[in-house]
């Protein structure tokens, strides 16, 4: 399979705190890819990393076969190209959200990347239709409720018909209607050329989103597998805190088995 | 002050800051004079104007751009009771506090005298504190009136074209743009404090707190002006400002520029 991204045993620090630490891995072209650890594993610098927002102090980052560094994005031609075809949710939604109406905020990638007015138009239009958000169009985006300013998010992304898509926690804060709206619009892509690469710790999302799953503990992976032998391995998920030890009582007798969030009801032997 | 109205009138405060914005960006939408000409010749113009004010030595001639100001802020409906609530009665309680002394170090004739406490205001004193009074009150309500008549990306578009620093542009824009996000976060710790808060707020715990709000609003803040910074990235801002909106100079656009200008140079003259 054609190499989308290519991580080479990379380090990052934020000043003297590592986030990111000897990681690799690869990932193909049309990859649904889960990232998954609990707060703080380095989901999300990694996704900025992959976004080239930020570059690795150690080791290296290829995008279908051309270096991510620092000064090959300042490059006009090749930072618009990328910028194209690489876009990323941000967990969130109100950094990503800072143009006065939602049309202008879903207007401000493909202006900023030079497309003619009449597409920009056009595609806006076309995307604020495909989200459900056409009602929203002239509110500005600081005074939608928490589900909306996501959709808008996802929508201002989404316009620019991006062949990676990079999505931080996208169901985080969500109701669940508007969870499993944004799941079913990652499972369209199934089966499409389109890689999305899906930073989270909801298990319960992660056999609809992925196809693979890499484990993240610390700022590397510890693991790599399908959504199955993944969410079966419970020592893996205590290791990396995706569940925990619950402890309850029955009878007077205290005990605990691994538990994971997520449903509302459970059954387990006893 | 009680320990409600304290909170609440802080609330209140954030919640009017919003609606300011709202007003602003309603007057700017708003069929006017100003907002019929091209961005980049209102922003030309407020600055001729504001330059004339800086160079004009005579009274006469600064209150006369004020009225001319004023005239464009009724012309652009901007309403007069913003503009004196905003920009008057702030800039003379704060230029009027460092024109004060003026009134009394400035050698002349003297118009008061109190014996007692070894004062006299000169003529030439109330001349100089009235002259620094006035210029700045013009100057600020001829770039309020700008500011309230212009949607924010048309002022930064206009501030590029006309060669700012592309650095500089991004800053402003960086600014304007998380403020609300801002407001925010200040707004929901002092609701989640409200909540939390039993008995009444002595004034030393009262600014405590104030000063505690402000310490964190300034940490989130560098790391806000971060992430947005990041996510403009991401959607490929490279230090331009693009619109959907092009602008185009039309013959109304000369004779405003020419008006501006006019008026800027007439001033200078009548004032020297």
């Amino acid at each position: 399979m054609a190499s989308t991204f290519e991580v080479q045993d990379i380090s990052f620090s934020y000043e003297a705190i590592p986030a990111i630490r000897g990681l690799t891995l690869h990932i193909g072209e049309g990859d649904r890819v889960a990232l998954l650890g609990a707060n703080g594993s380095g989901k999300s610098t990694l996704l900025r990393i992959l976004d080239a927002l930020y570059f690795p102090s150690a080791g290296t980052v290829t995008f279908k076969g051309e270096a991510l560094t620092e000064k090959h994005l300042q490059e006009e031609e090749f930072s618009l190209n990328f910028r194209r075809r690489v876009a990323l949710v941000f967990q969130n939604p109100d950094v990503q959200l800072f143009n006065p109406t939602v049309f202008d905020e879903i207007a401000y990638g493909p202006l900023q990347l030079q497309w003619g007015k009449e597409d920009v138009i056009r595609r806006v239009d076309e995307t604020l239709e495909f989200m459900s958000i056409s009602h929203l169009r002239d509110r500005p985006p600081y005074r939608l409720s928490g589900g909306e300013k996501k959709r808008v998010a996802l929508a201002s992304v989404l316009v620019l018909d991006p062949e990676v898509l990079l999505l931080d926690e996208p169901t985080a804060t969500l109701d669940p209607k508007s969870q499993s709206q944004v799941v079913d619009l990652i499972q369209q892509w199934k089966g499409t050329a389109r890689t999305v690469i899906t930073a989270t710790h909801q298990l319960e999302i992660v056999e609809d989103i992925a196809d693979r799953v890499f484990v993240l503990e610390a700022g590397t992976v510890i693991a790599e597998g399908t959504p199955a032998e993944i969410l079966s391995n419970t020592d893996l998920l205590l290791r990396a805190n995706l569940i925990h030890a619950h402890r309850h009582s029955h009878g007077g007798v205290v005990h605990s088995h691994p538990h994971l969030h997520g449903h509302s009801r459970h059954e387990h032997e006893h | 002050m009680s320990r409600h109205s304290f909170l609440e009138s802080t609330l209140q405060g954030f919640t009017r800051a919003v609606a300011k914005a709202l007003q602003s960006e309603h007057a700017a939408s708003q069929p006017g004079l100003l907002q019929q000409l091209d961005p980049r010749v209102r922003v030309i113009g407020t600055f001729a104007l504001v330059v004339s004010v800086i160079l004009c030595r005579r009274l006469e001639a600064i209150a006369a751009i004020l009225l001319v100001a004023i005239a464009i802020a009724v012309a652009s409906r901007v309403s007069l009771a913003a503009l004196a609530k905003r920009v008057w009665l702030v800039i003379l309680g704060f230029t009027g506090v460092i024109a004060l002394p003026a009134l009394f170090i400035t050698p002349g004739e003297p118009l008061f005298t109190s014996p007692a406490l070894h004062l006299s205001i000169s003529a030439q004193g109330v001349r100089t504190a009235v002259l620094l009074v006035l210029r700045v009150e013009t100057a600020a309500t001829l770039t309020t009136v700008l500011v309230l008549s212009t949607a924010w990306t048309h002022i930064l578009k206009a501030l590029r074209s006309l060669h700012l620093p592309a650095e500089i542009v991004t800053m402003l824009a960086m600014t304007h743009r998380y403020v609300f996000l801002l407001i925010e976060t200040a707004n929901q710790m002092f609701e989640s404090r409200k909540s939390r808060t039993v008995g009444v707020l002595s004034g030393a715990e009262r600014r405590r707190m104030t000063a505690r709000t402000a310490g964190v609003l300034l940490s989130k803040s560098i790391e806000l002006s971060q992430e947005v910074y990041l996510a403009m990235l991401s959607r490929g801002f490279r230090g331009e400002v693009r619109l959907l909106t092009d602008f185009r100079l039309k013959p109304r656009d000369y004779v405003g520029l020419t008006a501006f200008l006019f008026t800027g140079c007439l001033a200078v003259w009548m004032g020297r």
